[in-house]
């Protein structure tokens, strides 16, 4: 019986788990080469021109086929417009935030300093993001529901993100060491990524049961095709400047940190002459 | 130019849809600028220290 | 066991010591609902429509009012160390602490549930649902701010960045604690909300004690 592999599990199981096995190591080895500033450094700096020109080349596009090149949506007009900006900003708002609680677990369980350094680059980011989405959102909604606010499921949810985003930031700068407050701004970006679902379903259960009954749907049954093109260039586009913003903020902690030791070093050197 | 008007008045919506572009403009606009910034600061910052470091002078 | 009661009695006997900032929290609870009808008017109708939210909202409040007691000071003295060296685990210590946090501010807000209940124009009908929506799900609030504790005790005057963290968390204890008490008053089936409620709870007293331990570590080396 004890030669049973692994406590009864058929061969399929066994081979997915030792599969998997193999792919957290391939993966954690791929981590340990990023882990090196200096190299990542490297591997970045030629890749944010094309992240810079793509993220122009989406949104410049997305813009001509947005406001100019496709037609008014047949129940709202022109004002539909707006979501060409609004839809793809919430989209990278919760991007972000997925990105940051993915950083922070990598930055916890694998104890990788880019991690840290990349979801605190992240928040500041995604945070604008919310924002925009939360100011466009408004701006569709007065001239749809007549109200520059309205308490809806996802536009609360929008909200909370923020005061999610909100709070990691703060929580981050409110330590006299800096590593302090990545390390508790980590674990605070987890406990928001494991409870988010569990605010978002409440917040749709929520609106269910205080639902107005004129409220506009913002999504149509179908949505022309010609609509979705300049949706989906401004995501890629927005998609991509998120990432060439983070690579730029990354470049500059990182300089930062270099600072630091060099300030350090320089003052710990005459120190030890002196003794 | 009756297109023009036409194109900016976007269906009546012009206030709202015109808005909504320029408020994602300026602040992913501002962001990028400070973004850039910061870095260059820090870049000038950096190679100062680095000019500064008794590891470099040593050498 | 013998652990968690331990702590649980210092941590009374610590906030016994300070008695006047508990009786602070309790009566904060007690104004801000007088505040209520006093900004809102006396109309009993309306009240009892925003009875239910507005109860838990404050008991919500109230209970940040406290979170700076629960870890800043021990981590100022230096006994969370001896704290921690002496817990069987971490968790453990979150558990006693929440426990203890709970039993200054979340019992006595179930206690003074028929106050409230009575004051904002529930009535009668209403003492026995809200007082049994905060016994569910207070120890939730309690728990959730304890992590939030953990994670600003060593930051100077922490409790409000510790009630700005904790806040947005409890969102599903707030809106389902005040649907448990608004759909028992419609006269509907509310079981299912205190179900829910009581499975936040749980969910809480499973998953905070980690939280709490990681944030521990993470805040002090």
């Amino acid at each position: 019986m004890q030669a049973a592999p692994l406590c009864g599990l058929s061969a399929t199981e066994n081979a997915f788990i030792t599969h998997a096995a193999t792919w957290t190591e391939v993966m954690a080895k791929a981590l340990h080469r990023l882990a090196n500033p200096a190299r990542f450094l490297r591997i970045v700096a030629p890749l944010l021109p094309w992240t810079a020109a793509g993220a122009a080349v989406c949104i410049g596009a997305g813009l001509w086929f947005g406001l100019v090149d496709s037609p008014p949506d047949y129940q709202q007009g022109d004002a539909a417009r707006i979501m060409y900006v609004h839809v793809p900003a919430a989209w990278n708002a919760l991007a972000g935030y997925a990105g940051l609680a993915l950083a922070s677990a990598v930055a916890l369980v694998w104890r990788h300093p880019l991690a840290l350094v990349a979801a605190r680059c992240i928040a500041p980011i995604g945070a604008c993001f919310t924002v925009i989405a939360l100011a466009t959102g408004s701006l569709w909604g007065h001239p749809m529901w007549g109200t520059w606010w309205v308490w809806d499921a996802r536009l609360t949810s929008v909200v909370i993100l923020l005061f999610l985003y909100l709070g990691y930031m703060t929580l981050i700068h409110a330590f006299d060491e800096q590593g302090t407050g990545e390390r508790a701004a980590t674990v605070l970006a987890l406990i928001g990524a494991v409870n988010l679902p569990v605010i978002k379903f409440s917040v749709d259960w929520w609106n269910t049961l205080h639902q107005p009954a004129s409220i506009l749907r913002m999504d149509g049954p179908s949505i022309d095709p010609a609509m979705l093109l300049p949706l989906f260039l401004m995501a890629g586009g927005f998609t991509l400047l998120f990432v060439c913003l983070v690579i730029i903020r990354m470049q500059t902690e990182l300089a930062r940190r270099r600072v630091m030791a060099l300030r350090r070093a320089a003052l710990a050197v005459p120190q030890a002459s002196d003794a | 130019m009756p297109e023009l008007s036409a194109f900016l008045a976007m269906g009546g919506y012009g206030l709202y849809v015109w808005s909504a572009y320029a408020v994602t403009g300026l602040v992913l606009g501002l962001l990028v600028l400070a973004s850039l910034r910061a870095r260059q600061s820090m870049r000038a910052s950096l190679e100062e220290a680095e000019l500064a470091s008794p590891r470099r002078r040593a050498r | 066991m013998t652990f968690l009661r331990t702590v649980v009695e210092r941590e009374l006997r610590l906030y016994l010591r300070g008695i006047v900032d508990l009786i602070g929290v309790w009566m904060f609870f007690g104004i801000a609902i007088a505040m209520l009808p006093l900004s809102i008017g006396p109309d009993p109708e309306i009240l009892s429509r925003i009875a239910p939210g507005a109860a838990w909202a404050i008991a919500l409040l109230a209970s940040m009012l406290s979170l700076e007691r629960v870890f800043a000071p021990d981590q100022r003295d230096g006994s969370l160390d001896l704290l921690m060296l002496h817990a069987p685990s971490t968790p453990l210590l979150i558990l006693a602490k929440s426990l203890a946090h709970w039993l200054v501010t979340g019992l006595p807000f179930v206690l003074l549930a028929p106050l409230a209940a009575i004051a904002l124009g529930m009535d009668v009908q209403g003492v026995w649902p809200l007082a049994c929506a905060l016994l569910v799900g207070t120890p939730a609030l309690s728990l959730i701010g304890t992590v939030g504790s953990a994670l600003t005790a060593p930051v100077r005057r922490g409790g409000i960045l510790a009630a700005l963290i904790v806040l947005p968390q409890t969102i599903p204890v707030l809106i389902f604690g005040t649907a448990a008490v608004s759909e028992t008053l419609k006269g509907r089936d509310s079981g299912p909300y205190f179900s829910v409620l009581g499975a936040f709870t749980l969910a809480a007293v499973a998953l905070a004690p980690y939280a709490g331990s990681a944030a521990l570590r993470a805040v002090r080396n």
